[in-house]
């Protein structure tokens, strides 16, 4: 089992951590079953613009309440972060944030002769600038490929300031290059909040459960009531001194092990905060195993027998509604990994055939080290194997190119930027941002409606796909989707 | 200035990809970071056009090419990108990692110029300049490695009513494909034939390598895009009329418009002035007919109108903006702020452009990069009536916290969407009013 190691500034990255992969072409099944005997990463010849650690751990420490975040690089590595000032305002009310903040983003504006004589100095101002400025609880530090290489020793300016400033300074080394693995940007910023914010446990509260996750609707206060407890949202909305006793919680759940891995490793090896054993609750087999974990955890097995007897009366009509309308439509899924499971569950259990996925990596095993936490190997086991499953690195040329071949009756995905492939061959498509919202039986028609709404409102795809402009070689898209991965044919 | 950067208005140098972007049919090979292409397309939001975003091919650099270079790397992507991408021109920008580690990526790409690939590759790592700066390094390189290739047969100056235009900066310019659109009708309805290069009123690459034929060059700006017309200037002897913002509404489309006539006489092109000056007069009155009818309602609507502003925004646009909505709209310029970073050497012609506004007021003007400081300085400011607020995204939080009306106008901004809206030009200036009130009277429910 990978041991979580916070004695040292940076985080292990993923691959090495806990062997995860960016490139794979066959089945999930074989995957599964490879996955449990050391696999393999594999390299293209051809990649696209891909994303990296640092926009990653940026929306973990963004939407902290009442923290900033400094960016040590040039201007360009913190483009993109005002699209989470943008989520922090207009998602505030799923969380009953009455007044949202202004969010506190800087850059350290990195100059030419900074990379030449080191950004250091320039750091520990702005460190102190942002204090002056902000008088916030926390200061995240990022870093980014220029300070990584010319060396700066983030680390040490971020102690010093701490001495000085007398609040936690959070050094979270996401450098683009570091890691393969673009959730490793996730992990860092865990990292860098265990060490520095999280506290010791004081006692042991049975009302608290952490649930890690990103800015969804909050169904879990609903879902945890019977059990006499309430959610522990981490780390987006949440506050400094919110995640400093999440060490106290009874138990963490994840919205998406992908995203979660490594902090419920950490609560529960550094903090004693066991993870409930089961992947999240997407299908009906899943969420009745979460909730009998979760009714273990909190030995209140009873309750969760109750609420799994509750739901299935409520639920199970309109789900089996759901699924006569929608048996054997042809569905693709493409998504980061977990959430790209979570798709497949919820496609299994409505009946749709799932004719490949594009997934963009893979973890062989989580950071927990248990299996019952591996939701691909769940989905096959409950609901059959998916061929066609490639770990497709977010590389949209494989993706265009496998969709074009399969043509589903409709594209499912979770992260931006896919989507208008499949629009454009005319494929129905459907990205729905809220990671809670296919989460249990409510959820399965909650996406079952999706579903038949998107299938049945073809109208603009079809004409979009009548006028669009496709850059893609005829070549290429007669070639196989893993030509320029390692063993493909190309070079 | 190099300061600290709080609520970033502008990107690092390698957001001049979306100069590439713009330009019909190419493609941008970023020699970079995993991240960097990602960040680029986060700022400008809807900014993919043919073959940027994630279709932009990269070499993601690794750990590996940090320490052993990254060069075989990129050869493989250049290489491959002929198979996977149609495409009539690429150009090779570089990231900061390619930048420290020192690729020597000018060799590389010239072996494949040597093939007769229409490529180019251009310096861009992050810290070395703003997309504002970059965009002139990216046009000055396809103008000197793919340009020069077709000087044989466009010989320089061979066409006296054709001109070159640099304006709008693709996608930092939020109305860039609408103005560059408005200056093309507006310039030919003079009588000129008109190089736009970017986005669909340009002719692609073929319009490209027609570049020396023109007969001069038009620079519309207040500072960026000077390098281009040097380098025109020195490469075809090409003179250049130079523009110090973009003309929003009539005085200064009017002046625009006769000072581009003036120069392309003296230039010797062969166009009929009378009627040129018939086009202009027609198209001030017809805006001058929509002021008739507007300003009863800025004078006479009694529940409020904003009667003063603050802008946030580059130097043209906020000089542009100053200046129109004094004059033509009659809302009060108070303290401006040009969050571009505009180099030092630029900055005393900015503030006497602006200076020329007004005889009897003096607009106070901020050089400030650093937008969550100027921020700072309009919270603290006070001035009575209703005023609005002219800024990108970050400035809708100000607004409501003032209270002040709020339009967003510049990058990024997930507030508003843009496709083809022009602010230039008379009907730009209209478009502007629009804007403003209809922002205004959408808060009487």
């Amino acid at each position: 089992m990978p041991k979580v190691n916070l004695s040292t500034p940076e985080v292990q990255i993923r691959e090495k951590r806990i062997n995860s992969i960016t490139g794979y072409q066959g089945d999930a099944q074989d995957l599964v079953n490879e996955s449990l005997c050391g696999l393999k990463d594999k390299s293209r010849s051809f990649s696209q613009c891909l994303g990296c650690a640092t926009s990653k751990a940026a929306c973990m420490t963004i939407l902290i309440q009442d923290g900033a975040v400094i960016s040590h690089g040039p201007v360009g590595c913190a483009s993109c972060l005002h699209e989470f000032a943008f989520t922090y305002r207009v998602n505030s009310p799923l969380r009953s944030i009455e007044n949202p903040t202004q969010r506190k983003i800087y850059s350290t504006n990195l100059q030419e002769k900074d990379t030449v004589y080191g950004g250091s100095a320039k750091l520990e101002e702005s460190i102190r600038e942002v204090y002056k400025r902000t008088k916030v609880n926390a200061i995240f530090v990022l870093t980014t490929c220029a300070a990584g290489i010319i060396g700066d020793d983030v680390d040490s300016v971020c102690e010093q300031a701490e001495e000085e400033l007398g609040i936690p300074i959070v050094a979270i080394y996401c450098e683009g290059f570091r890691s393969r693995v673009w959730t490793t940007g996730f992990d860092a910023a865990y990292h860098g909040i265990a060490r520095k914010l999280i506290a010791k446990p004081r006692e042991r509260r049975n009302d608290i459960i952490n649930v890690i996750n990103f800015w969804g609707s909050d169904i879990f206060k609903e879902w945890f009531a019977p059990f006499g407890a309430q959610p522990n949202y981490i780390t987006p909305y949440s506050t400094t001194e919110r995640l400093k006793y999440s060490s106290e919680a009874v138990a963490t759940v994840q919205a998406c092990s992908t995203l979660g891995s490594y902090l419920g490793a950490v609560l529960e090896q550094e903090f004693g905060v066991p993870e409930i054993p089961a992947a999240p609750p997407y299908g009906i087999a899943q969420t009745d195993r979460w909730f009998r974990a979760l009714g273990k955890s909190l030995g209140k097995e009873d309750v969760a027998e109750e609420i799994i007897a509750e739901k299935k009366e409520k639920y199970l009509p309109q789900i089996e509604a759901l699924r006569e309308k929608l048996s054997g439509k042809a569905a693709y899924v493409t998504a980061g990994a977990a959430h790209g499971h979570a798709l497949l569950d919820i496609l299994g259990e409505l009946g749709l055939e799932a004719t490949g996925a594009a997934i963009f990596h893979h973890d062989p095993i989580y950071d927990s080290g248990r299996e019952e936490n591996d939701q691909l190997a769940q989905r096959v086991n409950d609901y059959g194997n998916v061929p066609n499953f490639n770990i497709c690195n977010k590389q949209e040329f494989e993706l265009v190119n496998a969709l074009n071949k399969i043509r589903p009756d409709i594209l499912m995905a979770r992260h931006g930027g896919m989507t208008l492939w499949g629009a454009k061959l005319g494929i129905p498509s459907l990205l729905i941002g809220d990671e809670h919202y296919g989460m249990g039986y409510e959820g399965l028609v909650n996406y079952g409606e999706r579903i038949l709404e998107t299938l049945e409102n073809d109208e603009f795809v079809k004409n979009l796909e009548k006028h669009a402009v496709n850059p893609y070689t005829k070549w290429w898209l007669k070639q196989e989707p893993h030509y320029f991965l390692a063993g493909g044919g190309g070079k | 200035m190099s300061g600290i950067i709080e609520q970033e208005r502008y990107t690092c140098a390698i957001g001049a990809l979306q100069s590439v972007v713009a330009i019909p049919k190419a493609v941008p090979i970023l020699h970079s970071g995993p991240g960097c292409g990602d960040m680029i397309q986060g700022f400008f939001e809807r900014s993919t056009g043919y073959a940027g975003g994630s279709t932009s091919p990269c070499t993601n650099f690794s750990e590996k090419e940090v320490v052993f270079g990254g060069i075989d790397r990129l050869r493989q992507i250049i290489t491959n990108t002929y198979k996977v991408l149609d495409s009539d021109l690429q150009v090779v920008l570089t990231g900061c990692t390619a930048g420290i580690v020192g690729d020597d990526v000018d060799s590389l790409v010239r072996e494949f110029q040597e093939e007769g690939k229409p490529i180019v590759s251009v310096e861009t790592a992050g810290f070395k300049a703003s997309n504002f700066e970059a965009h002139s390094l990216v046009v000055n390189a396809i103008i000197e490695q793919y340009v020069s290739l077709y000087e044989v047969d466009n010989k320089p100056k061979s066409e006296t009513e054709t001109v070159n235009l640099f304006a709008s900066i693709p996608y930092q310019d939020p109305f860039w494909k609408g103005n560059l659109a408005e200056y093309k009708r507006l310039l030919s309805g003079i009588g000129l034939k008109v190089n736009v290069f970017f986005g669909p009123e340009s002719g692609g690459v073929a319009e490209w390598q027609t570049i020396p034929k023109a007969n001069f060059n038009i620079l519309v700006s207040p500072w960026y895009g000077k390098p281009i017309v040097d380098l025109l200037n020195t490469r075809y002897k090409q003179e250049y009329t130079w523009f110090p913002h973009p003309p929003i509404g009539a005085n200064e489309t009017e002046r625009f418009l006769m000072q581009v006539l003036t120069f392309a006489l003296e230039q010797g092109a062969n166009i009929d002035e009378k009627k040129a000056l018939t086009f202009i007069k027609h198209e001030s009155d017809a805006y001058y007919e929509e002021i008739d009818n507007l300003a009863t309602f800025l004078l006479e609507f009694r529940y409020g109108l904003p009667n003063h502003t603050h802008i946030l925004h580059d130097a043209g646009y906020v000089v542009a903006l100053s200046k129109f909505l004094l004059h033509e709209v009659g809302i009060v310029p108070k303290e401006q702020f040009i969050v571009d970073n505009t180099p030092e050497k630029y900055q005393e012609q900015i503030r006497k452009e602006l200076k020329s506004t007004s005889d009897k007021r003096e607009i106070p003007l901020y050089f400030e990069p650093d937008a969550g400081k100027v921020q700072d300085i309009i919270r603290g400011l006070n001035h009575s009536g209703r005023g609005i607020i002219i800024g990108s995204g970050w400035d809708k939080e100000l607004a409501k916290e003032k209270d002040y009306d709020y339009l967003s106008a510049a990058v990024p901004s997930p507030y508003r969407l843009v496709l083809t809206t022009n602010y230039i030009g008379f009907s730009g200036g209209l478009r502007v009013i629009e804007d403003i009130y209809g922002n205004v009277l959408a808060t009487y429910r």
